[in-house]
């Protein structure tokens, strides 16, 4: 056990493991300490301020988010000192901060409003900083805007970028009165390295980084008497949504977001798990393409290991940091993209509507998901294959202004085609599903039999954990699989770009080889992707990550090649995996970016 | 009272040359490291780059712990507005400062050494790196194994703040890290790291040369021995004097001031102001129980005589401090600018004079609240201006 420290906290005694902040003590006695640059996800900064203490004994007051406890230590957190000292902070704050917060996208979720609020700044008369700043608003990027003058400079998506994404678009510049975050050179987020995942977003604490919206483009969409509006919701959604409109972490909404889908107004409610499970169907073929070329045909060209392809975030990561392994990606679109190009393709024919009076919506946990449908490559149904993204906290905006109570709606079936769904295809949104769905169906269509693992949930690959390891030991294959009879299957899994960062150095070093990784962009998966509701840390990721699962185990079918739908559409429509047709809407290449 | 002016005594220790550097360091070298830390610590030597913390002590922690690696730096981002002694110190006796930084070395266990050099300063690198070479020749025949290399800055203030210093040389952006750690503990890449002002070295080389009780001789009470000085502004004679701690103001003034000094300002942007009717009563040293009213330096020494605007001399501080804060620390950063927009305003007539004292108010915030010692010191100037001057302020 550790040393134990005690201390008082506004004269109550306390006893703490040695090497707590004062913050993490003061917790423990249910006081709240405010904070606007502390994140339990990131490294102290200590640059706010807000969080001061006072110290018997010190003449300076503490930041207690970056301050460890020590014995004997007498701390007050509401002495007149301090609330004096506080208030003055975040008046200094608004006199930077382009206060205009009924017209802020953020409004309601601002901490910074929060603590204006609580501290009752109503006669805030510093000057105002603002009118001789020339702030910058960046709204280029189709996925992520940046507008400086909401910012703090907290360094919260600095050290988010930085640390959990390891990947540094984003960083302080200038000094004094002129410091801000900024990227290379001053230039739009989307002529960075910027990946576009939105952890910035979720991490900020103000209206300074926030995603593109398309919430408008949509109603304008649904009010359009002459288009099909289809909207397809992503695995993490419906464990998501719920968050934002009052309910629990980690509610299961799924039903209920059916429904107030359908009383938006849009045509058709589809599932973007569908196209997950497809992702399964085509994925898997590949892989198993790649390793017949590489044990039967000698092939030593064939890239190995095969990298997932379903996180935008990822892939623009890998186009930017390790283009040399673009041929390692698979070639599959993301669901998002698979189900784009079906919706003006096979499900237009099939509802007899003209592809180009099908607007095809998407509900996704992401804010890569937007930059990826503005893709070049992302047309190949002939229409732009997703029309307009958006996050799971637009789609709250969008039922909130309707006017629907969530939490009284009864549960609602996704409609059809192309809204039958899997557990395999639910679990897409939690690190480490992709893998479980694909060795659900590689395994038994190699060896005839389930994958040997109770219930099918292959734990290894389950968990935050930043970089997971799993292998399976295939025996026992059908005859045309032979070539793979005693080969063990070696993947990884990692979440958050910081562990791919890790993982591609352990592979480029050749420390550590596998056969097939997937990546995620977002720690914890999709579930706690850039367009999830905030605020967001380890332990609302777990409870999402449980909804997922519970999610899963309570669907009837729970192996992607047994979904009817897919069946189905191979059969009507698609032939076989990795067909020509296959080839030409579900499958795409990728570009080298540069490294700033 | 006497009433004949009493000249200031002048000490030539720091830039009297000196032939026998090599014996002088294999002495101290051969001495065991705790008599070396006691001399240190007897001969009450405090930091000379202004913030007056113990020497001695500083070098006794980092020898304490168990650490394989650990640094010694020298401090010569020489930055305070009205300090150029440093400057004068490294290019006249560089070997005393790296035989203080050696000897430091021995006794804490540290092989590397940097100098880091103001940006400012590049001219005195080929110098430097000649006076290093045979330094380190030196060092060989002696059998220490220490080596020495000038990491050159950038021309950020608060690269002079010690902490922001190892930020820089690790090649991140300068900014203040949160204490603790100490840098005695974590300093240069998170290891002890010993960090002296260049004029604190060489102090320590005389000390090791002549004893801790030489030193003591010089100075008064908490405030031992003698202190380079940078004197400017509004004097007949402006330049790098070693004088005495311990003097008041007005000795000093009688000395350098031109016989119509109004105002001194007592260790540069971020010391203090002390106006005339304070000259008798301050004295020139570190605070302590003892010393009284005393007010500490890093040497810079700026005198005003009369035809100066006090406002003027506060709005150029503030226009230093707004640019020169790094920008990390909401008191520092948006302080800085609400005080000078804010004097300007009054001064303007756009806010009342009142709005004076809220801004000494939010200078006491800054004082309690800010990161580093950069914004703490902002309200020094700030309120010893403002309360003695506030008629300037305002007309």
């Amino acid at each position: 056990m550790s040393n134990m420290v005690n201390l008082s906290i506004n004269g109550i005694a306390v006893s703490v493991k040695e090497g707590l902040t004062i913050l993490e003590a003061a917790e423990k006695l249910h006081i709240k300490i405010p904070t606007l640059c502390y994140h339990k996800d990131l490294c102290i900064a200590g640059n706010c301020r807000v969080c001061v203490v006072e110290q018997t004994g010190n003449n300076k007051l503490v930041a207690s988010c970056a301050t460890p406890v020590s014995e004997g230590m007498e701390i007050n957190t509401n002495s007149l000192k301090v609330r004096n000292c506080r208030k003055h902070i975040i008046e200094l704050l608004l006199t930077e901060h382009r206060e205009e917060c009924t017209k802020c996208y953020r409004n309601g979720h601002c901490e910074l409003q929060e603590l204006s609020a609580e501290f009752q700044i109503t006669n805030q008369d510093f000057i105002d900083l603002v009118p001789d700043k020339n702030y910058t608003v960046d709204r280029i990027s189709p996925a992520i805007e940046k507008d400086d003058s909401k910012c703090i400079r907290c360094q919260r998506c600095v050290r988010t970028c930085a640390e959990i994404q390891s990947v540094g678009a984003i960083a302080v510049s200038h000094k004094g009165s002129e410091m801000k975050i900024s990227t290379f050179f001053d230039r739009s987020l989307d002529e960075v390295v910027c990946t576009n995942c939105g952890q910035c977003i979720v991490h900020c604490p103000t209206g300074a980084l926030t995603e593109k919206s398309y919430v408008e483009k949509v109603w304008d969409a649904i009010a359009d008497p002459d288009v099909h509006v289809v909207v397809q919701t992503a695995p993490a959604v419906r464990i998501g949504l719920g968050e934002e409109l009052g309910l629990g972490s980690g509610t299961r909404v799924t039903g209920k977001m059916v429904a107030a889908l359908k009383r938006l107004g849009f045509d058709s409610v589809l599932d973007t798990d569908f196209t997950a499970d497809l992702t399964i169907m085509e994925e898997g073929t590949e892989l198993l393409t790649r390793l017949k070329r590489a044990l039967v045909d000698g092939d030593t060209e064939v890239a190995l290991p095969m990298a997932t392809s379903c996180s935008p975030g990822w892939v623009k990561y890998i186009e930017h940091k390790y283009p040399e392994y673009l041929p390692n990606l698979s070639t599959c679109k993301s669901p998002q993209q698979m189900f784009g190009a079906l919706a003006k393709t096979y499900y237009a024919k099939n509802i007899d509507v003209e592809p180009q009076n099908i607007v095809s919506v998407s509900i996704m946990p992401c804010t890569a998901k937007k930059f990826e449908a503005n893709r070049p490559e992302m047309k190949d149904s002939g229409y732009k294959d997703v029309d307009y993204v958006l996050t799971t906290r637009e789609l709250a905006v969008m039922i909130k202004q309707a006017g629907i109570e969530f939490e009284k709606l009864n549960d609602e079936h996704f409609d059809s085609i192309m809204g039958v769904s899997t557990g395999a295809g639910v679990i897409f949104g939690v690190t480490g599903g992709v893998m479980e769905a694909a060795l659900r169906t590689a395994y038994e269509i190699v060896t005839g039999r389930e994958v040997p693992f109770d219930n099918l949930e292959i734990t290894p690959v389950r968990g935050l954990a930043g970089v997971k390891e799993a292998s399976i030991q295939i025996t026992g294959t059908k005859k045309e699989w032979n070539f793979l009879e005693g080969v063990e299957l070696k993947c990884a899994i990692t979440n958050g770009l910081q562990n791919a960062h890790k993982l591609m150095e352990a592979i480029k070093n050749g420390e550590r080889t596998y056969h097939f990784i997937e990546i995620m962009a977002c720690p914890g998966g999709c579930l706690g992707g850039g367009g999830q509701p905030f605020p967001v840390d380890n332990e609302v990721r777990l409870k999402r990550m449980q909804a997922i699962y519970e999610e899963d185990r309570n669907l009837p079918i729970r192996k992607s090649h047994e979904n009817p739908e897919i069946v189905q559409v191979y059969q009507d429509f698609l032939e076989e995996p990795l067909s020509h047709k296959s080839h030409k809407l579900l499958h795409t290449s990728y570009v080298k970016r540069e490294q700033y | 009272m006497t009433t004949t002016k009493k000249q200031l005594h002048r000490i030539d220790l720091i830039f009297k040359n000196d032939e026998d550097c090599k014996e002088i360091l294999r002495k101290a070298l051969s001495k065991p490291n705790q008599e070396i830390i006691n001399e240190m610590v007897n001969s009450g030597l405090k930091g000379r780059g202004g913030a007056g913390f113990p020497t001695g002590l500083k070098w006794k922690l980092t020898a304490e712990s168990k650490e394989k690696d650990k640094y010694v730096i020298c401090n010569a981002d020489e930055g305070e507005p009205g300090t150029f002694k440093d400057r004068e110190i490294l290019s006249r006796v560089p070997h005393k400062v790296l035989s203080g930084m050696a000897v430091c070395a021995k006794i804490t266990g540290a092989r590397k050494g940097f100098i880091y050099l103001r940006g400012e300063y590049k001219f005195l690198v080929p110098e430097l790196k000649k006076e290093i070479r045979k330094f380190h020749d030196i060092l060989d025949d002696l059998g220490l194994d220490f080596r020495v290399e000038i990491f050159l800055g950038s021309g950020a203030y608060i690269c002079g703040e010690e902490s922001a210093l190892f930020e820089s040389m690790e090649g991140k952006r300068g900014e203040p890290r949160n204490k603790p750690p100490f840098p005695t503990e974590c300093g240069y890449l998170n290891k002890p790291t010993v960090i002296n002002n260049v004029e604190t070295l060489a102090h320590s080389y005389t000390i090791l040369k002549f004893g801790a009780q030489k030193f003591r001789d010089l100075g008064v009470k908490d405030s031992r021995g003698s202190k380079v000085f940078s004197v400017s502004g509004d004097t007949p004679i402006p330049g790098i004097y070693e004088l005495e701690l311990g003097m008041t103001v007005q000795d000093f003034v009688d000395d350098f001031g031109d016989g119509d000094t109004k105002a001194v300002q007592v260790g540069g942007a971020s010391g203090f102001l002390v106006p005339r009717k304070r000259f008798a009563k301050t004295t020139i040293g570190y605070q302590g129980k003892l010393t009284g009213i005393s007010l500490p330096t890093g040497g810079s020494m700026m005198i005003f005589n009369s035809s100066r605007s006090m406002y003027n001399v506060l709005n150029n501080y503030l226009d230093f401090f707004e640019e020169e804060s790094c920008g990390q620390c909401t008191p520092c950063r948006v302080g800085c600018q609400q005080l000078l927009k804010g004097i300007r305003a009054v001064k303007r007539g756009e806010k009342p004079t009142s709005y004076l004292d809220k801004l000494m108010k939010l200078t006491e915030t800054m004082k309690l609240t800010a990161k580093c010692g950069l914004g703490q010191s902002v309200a020094n100037s700030f309120s010893s201006i403002v309360e003695n001057f506030r008629e300037e302020m305002i007309y």
